[in-house]
């Protein structure tokens, strides 16, 4: 008896765990562009795409930023996507980070391959320094930035690129 | 009027050229920064060589941890070839304790590195070679008396993993200079720690 009753436990913890973390996406290039540039016309999100890693201190600064903006624009067609680099062998510290943090934003952690073949694709003055971020809207880049952000800074950024 | 606009689009030439680094073909600056061992380095202390591998690298990044090995492959292989290597850390300690000097000469010491390992402490060499990132390589070859970049970017095509490289983007450049041929592949782009800036 006592015996179920721990089992149930540990299911019900299980599942709350589950809900808790949103989980970590694996994403290619080809695939986040597509889902950041398709919808030309009818869509009027604004795509907040940051590139962090867990073993990079500014970036993991800025996360709560970015966090911030996930929440408080969220009925304004805002969509925050935090793209990790860290190595794919690094999966599992990725997933425990985004758990740990209680990452809200869509969390993707990125099949890098060659970064040499893609980074110009996101923008040519962008070297692969990270943090770097970049905004799309209606199929179109209209920000890029590689490097940090202060959070008012970043929320008055967004607040130009959603009029 | 002339001499004003002749001055104010050099003075932006310049400023543009500063903010954005060396690129193939520029002549890179000489320079005299400690090493772990005391002494003072310069890129003309290599009087035979043929050229010289400068890799912009630290303690505490990831990434550079990741090629530390294949760092000091390239310097075994290069020293006693015409190209040898050196490698300088820019990083604002105060920001990483890990990229302090004391720390520099105890991975030096761990890991047997056979490359000078120098400290840009006023932040100066790596701003003007436009390293943003550590490693960051620039590949310099000996034109008479200057030193002219022939390529910046990664060291390979694969920071993961050594063995899965494909394109060794060092060893190529070194071996088409040798062949007399020019450079193919004479910029990457990789993922990269940023360099740390001090605060002003």
């Amino acid at each position: 008896m006592k015996k179920a009753v721990l089992l149930i436990a540990i299911f019900i913890s299980t599942i709350a765990s589950a809900q808790m973390a949103k989980g970590v996406t694996q994403i290619a290039v080809p695939g986040l562009l597509q889902k950041i540039t398709t919808d030309k016309k009818f869509d009027e999100t604004l795509y907040v795409v940051n590139f962090w890693a867990t073993w990079c201190m500014p970036c993991v600064k800025e996360l709560p930023y970015f966090e911030a903006v996930n929440k408080k624009y969220a009925d304004k067609n805002v969509k925050v996507m935090l793209v990790s680099l860290d190595f794919l062998s690094d999966s599992v510290r990725v997933k425990k980070f985004a758990e740990a943090k209680k990452l809200e934003s869509e969390v993707y952690q990125l099949n890098a391959g060659n970064p040499n073949d893609w980074i110009d694709k996101f923008d040519t003055s962008w070297d692969g320094a990270i943090p770097a971020t970049i905004m799309y809207k209606g199929g179109q880049k209209v920000f890029f930035r590689q490097g940090d952000f202060e959070a008012i800074e970043l929320d008055s950024i967004i607040q130009t690129k959603i009029k | 009027m002339k001499k004003l606009v002749v001055l104010m689009i050099a003075a932006f030439i310049g400023v543009s050229a500063f903010a954005q680094g060396y690129k193939p073909g520029d002549k890179a600056m000489d320079f005299k920064l400690k090493n772990i061992d005391g002494s003072m380095v310069s890129l003309t202390d290599y009087k035979d060589a043929k050229g010289i591998i400068v890799v912009f690298t630290c303690n505490h990044c990831p990434f550079s941890v990741k090629y530390e090995d294949r760092i000091n492959g390239l310097a075994k292989k290069y020293n006693n070839a015409g190209f040898p290597l050196v490698a300088v850390n820019p990083n604002d300690t105060v920001q990483y304790a890990d990229d302090a000097y004391s720390k520099m000469q105890v991975r030096a010491k761990d890991k047997g590195f056979v490359f000078p390992y120098l400290v840009d402490d006023t932040q100066a060499v790596a701003k003007a070679y436009g390293a943003t990132k550590t490693p960051h390589v620039f590949l310099l070859q000996k034109e008479g008396k200057e030193f002219v970049v022939k390529y910046v970017g990664a060291i390979d095509d694969n920071t993961d993993d050594a063995s899965a490289a494909k394109v060794k983007y060092v060893e190529q450049a070194i071996d088409e200079l040798n062949a007399g041929k020019p450079v193919s592949v004479s910029t990457t782009k990789a993922i990269g720690c940023g360099i740390k800036w001090k605060k002003a």
